[in-house]
């Protein structure tokens, strides 16, 4: 952890902050606190493109999940910096753990989910399922 | 050939300009260490080529280009920084990993901490 110095009230908010975590510990609150990366999110006719912005990820850190052919969730963690015996000048990049869920436009195909991660952006390709697929249903006649 | 390679974006937010640059100032951190100022900042979707670090005057300025995705416009990333005399300027070095570029401004001999010895 680093201590921020420069903040007149640095070694307070460090002292406050350890003891916000110690009672948080003993009535079982989750310490970090979790934030939801934004994600965009379009379709195609059969796929569904889900992307979002996740800079400084370790992709194997990332849990990407699909329940019940559409609820989509992603799950990861961002380390903060470390550096030893260093001290912050300025912090404003968020880190610790994060989670988003969210509802699919469309039943997708779970097996067939394609993920990559590059120049930190997480890119999600989902097929839809086939029940989902436009269909084109003939017109009989007599 | 996977579908992630070609994936058709859409071409535009409905009601926004898709061909109006944005311009962003990116998150950063700063830590100073004992030798180095370390600058961090949040740059995703762009590649080294696209970065233009440049230390000019005292001043540290970071642009960045991202193409256009996912119906918004072409994007800036820009931010700048007044740095102390106590870096040199010369041996400044930057990479990009993940998306986050990081800048590392050693400091001038001069001002490092040294350990003077005591002679008995």
């Amino acid at each position: 952890m680093i201590v921020n110095r420069r903040h007149p009230l640095g070694a307070l908010w460090h002292e406050i902050n350890q003891v916000q975590d110690e009672f948080s510990k003993w009535f079982g609150r989750a310490t970090t606190p979790q934030s939801s990366p934004q994600f965009s999110v379009w379709e195609a006719e059969s796929v569904v493109y889900a992307e979002a912005d996740l800079p400084g990820v370790d992709p194997s850190q990332l849990d990407v999940t699909i329940t019940e052919g559409n609820q989509l969730s992603v799950q990861g963690e961002r380390l903060p910096p470390e550096f030893t015996g260093a001290a912050w000048v300025r912090q404003e990049r968020p880190f610790g753990k994060f989670v988003r869920l969210f509802t699919l436009p469309s039943l997708v195909d779970a097996d067939r989910v394609e993920a990559k991660y590059e120049n930190g952006v997480l890119r999600l390709m989902l097929p839809k399922h086939e029940a989902a697929k436009p269909r084109k249903i003939a017109v009989k006649s007599d | 050939m996977s579908n992630l390679e070609n994936n058709p974006t859409p071409s535009a937010v409905p009601g926004e300009e898709a061909e109006q640059t944005i311009t962003i100032t990116p998150r950063v951190d700063v830590i100073e260490t004992e030798n180095e100022f370390v600058v961090l900042a949040d740059l995703p979707g762009i590649l080294p080529e696209d970065v233009d670090v440049r230390f000019e005057k005292g001043e540290l300025s970071l642009h960045g280009q991202r193409a256009a995705t996912r119906g918004y416009g072409p994007t800036t990333y820009h931010r700048s920084f007044a740095v102390a005399d106590s870096v040199a300027g010369d041996k400044i070095s930057a990479e990009l990993k993940a998306g986050v570029l990081k800048i590392l401004l050693p400091k001038v001999e001069a001002v490092k901490p040294k350990k003077i010895v005591v002679n008995r």
